[in-house]
């Protein structure tokens, strides 16, 4: 076997996207010698990358770039329409926290049944159960149908089986980002250890920072393009040059099809509105608000709105929820418009990158993500020559300065 | 190394159902938990099934139509649950896929366990409804017939490879158009009544004779084939009451070899069911 946990050999999918669905067989005769109005989108165009056994890689990208994609091929779900993809050892991920649980069996029933679609046997089930359990912290509901668990409890139950499958190589798709904090932390901290025990893992995010914090390598797609693939401070800086560039989210709107989490919630528009008009900057100490228009296709009841302000290397100088801010959001239909208000922006001069998006509360699935694709302006105003990010209130005093007396 | 393909061969496809092997046992187990989670009655359900069958039959075909079978709910029983095993065994592997979107959406595992563990379930279902043909076998006092009882064994394995082969390639189909499962409804419909299970074989043998062709063209329904071994190594009783002929007066070994061909065709079948499903997943998760 190869030092290489993942071989990528020139791997391209091709998805068609029809208009409409013709599955019945009605249609289809109906249309029969007709070519179906398809147009072709290549998610991915000839990717190939390696990785090698024991690295952590960060698949970055914009809604629409091909790296859910990519990690769904990876994981065997889609079959690549050319290319090859070799992995070695036992693959797990998750992509499919609580896939497959039916809301009928109890917990224990559903933790067998769900180790063994991922490729456990029910041996090293019996060795793990406690192990799985106690992660979850799910002891004293283990043998209730899991239709009473809450969705906190569903997620924590899926992710205790999904790491304890002992994987060589974790694919990790975006639940990182997302969820309470504390959730957030021990699925970090899992990973660190999956690290330290020399693990492959692949992850894809939009969070640049994530990526630099604890991947060693990491690949960057645009429009199914492998545009880097390096250490991670590069990709970063190549990824934060395509998102500023353009506005791919724009055009990338639902581009990943099936790729991608549902479409159940959509944002439309991001607008930045600055205190006076025609002014496209904020001075410090003035007010600024941040209008996101969405578009709800379907009900969606546990969603909560995030934005970030970066840093210029891409660090979160501050970010923020409609969940933080005490607003459990009601189900959304619909068309509607959520705005963040901030009175005094206390930011020194600069330019700073805005990331929108909207996820579940429990962190099961990111509904849109527009990672970086505005930016907000700040202009110091006349007087004040402070340097860095946080514009402090700070005074000096210089009262108990020694003079010299010079005495002529 | 696993590997990740544009197209798996059937070997390939094998070597992963056998890998799986065990969550096969548990979907099997799930489906059988979940489908008598709320009921009272459990498994009995699976029972009344054919009893209701009997008394209905019973009724029409000894009763109203008088169809001169002795024993009639031994030669029922004998065919209609190796019918059963197959056709619910079809409709529920039909929509597996389908029913099973988010799973395959999300994880891999071979694919072809989903209709083949929705065989299993109904296999077990095959071997409780066994249970009342053994007590009405032993209620009416039939002798054990060892020259033809063998036949149980190949015509359930022909059974189970005729049924693979085509739940297999159903589930992929319904995949891409839906109505398969209304369409298969409708073919398993008429096809019951192609299959000399309600009534005895020879009246299908007949109409052909009447018509200068050969009976044994009724063997090229697998399924015949299979529910006369079963009737043959059960039921055993070749000629009725009013001396009408029931089964074909021909030995074991004649009987084997229809099974014999059955078995060749359906393994055929299934390796090219194997080879569409294997071209047709790729795209399972964009279709649903």
């Amino acid at each position: 076997m190869t030092a290489n946990a993942i071989e990528v050999e020139g791997v391209s999918k091709r998805f068609r996207l029809t208009t409409e669905r013709h599955s019945s067989l009605k249609e289809r005769a109906v249309r029969f010698g007709r070519r179906r109005p398809s147009e072709e989108l290549w998610a991915l165009r000839d990717v190939s990358l390696d990785v090698e056994r024991g690295q952590t890689v960060g698949l970055l990208g914009h809604n629409g770039s091909g790296k859910s994609t990519l990690l769904k091929c990876i994981g065997g779900i889609l079959q690549p329409t050319t290319g090859v993809i070799r992995t070695a050892g036992r693959l797990a991920s998750l992509l499919e926290l609580g896939a497959g649980f039916h809301p009928d069996l109890t917990g224990r029933e559903n933790v067998y049944l769900n180790a063994s679609i991922l490729g456990m046997s029910k041996r090293d089930i019996d060795a793990r159960f406690d192990d799985i359990v106690g992660f979850a912290e799910l002891e004293r509901f283990i043998d209730q149908q899991v239709k009473h668990y809450s969705s906190g409890m569903y997620v924590r139950l899926g992710f205790a089986v999904a790491t304890n499958v002992d994987p060589d190589v974790l694919l990790v798709d975006e639940v990182l980002a997302v969820g309470d904090e504390a959730f957030q932390r021990k699925c970090l901290d899992r990973v660190r250890q999956f690290q330290q025990e020399g693990r492959t893992i692949v992850f894809v995010t939009h969070a640049a920072d994530l990526v630099r914090q604890i991947c060693d390598r990491a690949a960057v797609l645009d429009h199914g393009d492998l545009v880097a693939w390096g250490p991670p401070s590069e990709a970063v800086r190549v990824f934060r040059e395509h998102m500023l560039a353009g506005h791919p989210t724009d055009d990338g709107d639902g581009e990943d099809g099936v790729a991608d989490h549902g479409h159940d919630l959509r944002i439309r528009s991001v607008t930045i509105e600055y205190p006076e008009d025609g002014r496209p900057f904020v001075r410090n100490g003035e007010p600024l608000t941040i209008r996101i228009a969405y578009e709800a296709l379907q009900p969606v009841d546990d969603a909560v709105f995030v934005f970030a302000l970066h840093g210029s290397d891409g660090h979160i100088v501050f970010g923020q929820n409609t969940w933080g801010l005490g607003h459990g959001l009601p189900a959304l239909e619909g068309p509607g418009e959520v705005s963040f208000s901030i009175p005094s922006v206390t930011l020194l001069e600069g330019t700073y990158p805005l990331t929108v998006g909207v996820h579940s509360r429990h962190g099961g699935s990111v509904f849109d993500w527009w990672e970086q694709h505005d930016h907000v302006d700040v202009l110091n105003v006349e007087g004040n020559f402070a340097w860095g990010v946080a514009d402090l209130t700070v005074t000096a005093d210089v009262s108990g300065i020694g003079t010299k007396q010079r005495t002529a | 190394m696993n590997v990740v393909a544009p197209r798996r061969t059937v070997a390939q496809s094998i070597t992963g159902i056998w890998r799986y092997r065990e969550l096969l046992v548990n979907l099997v187990r799930k489906e059988l938990k979940v489908r008598y989670k709320n009921s009272s009655l459990g498994f009995l359900w699976s029972m009344l099934n054919p009893l209701m069958y009997l008394v209905v039959f019973y009724v029409v075909f000894q009763l109203v139509l008088k169809a001169g079978i002795p024993y009639f709910p031994v030669f029922l029983l004998s065919g209609l649950l190796a019918w059963n095993l197959f056709s619910s065994s079809l409709a529920g592997a039909t929509g597996s896929i389908t029913g099973n979107a988010s799973l395959v959406n999300k994880v891999w595992f071979p694919r072809e366990i989903l209709p083949l563990a929705a065989i299993g379930a109904n296999f077990v279902h095959f071997l409780l409804q066994g249970m009342v043909l053994v007590i009405a076998l032993v209620v009416f006092r039939f002798d054990v017939d060892w020259g033809y009882a063998w036949l149980v064994v190949p015509a359930l394995l022909a059974l189970l490879v005729l049924t693979a082969a085509l739940a297999i390639f159903l589930a992929a189909a319904n995949v891409y158009a839906r109505d398969t499962q209304h369409l298969l409804e409708l073919a398993l419909l008429a096809w019951i009544w192609m299959t000399p299970i309600i009534y005895q074989w020879d009246l299908q043998a007949r109409v052909l004779a009447d018509n200068g062709r050969s009976p044994m063209l009724t063997l090229l329904n697998p399924m015949t084939s299979i529910t006369l071994a079963f009737q043959r190594a059960l039921y055993g009783i070749t000629t009725g009451s009013d001396g009408g002929r029931l089964l074909p007066l021909e030995s074991s070994l004649w009987y084997g070899r229809n099974l014999l061909i059955v078995g060749l065709a359906s393994s055929v079948l299934l390796v090219l069911a194997l080879r569409t499903f294997a071209r047709a997943e790729g795209s399972f998760s964009e279709e649903l």
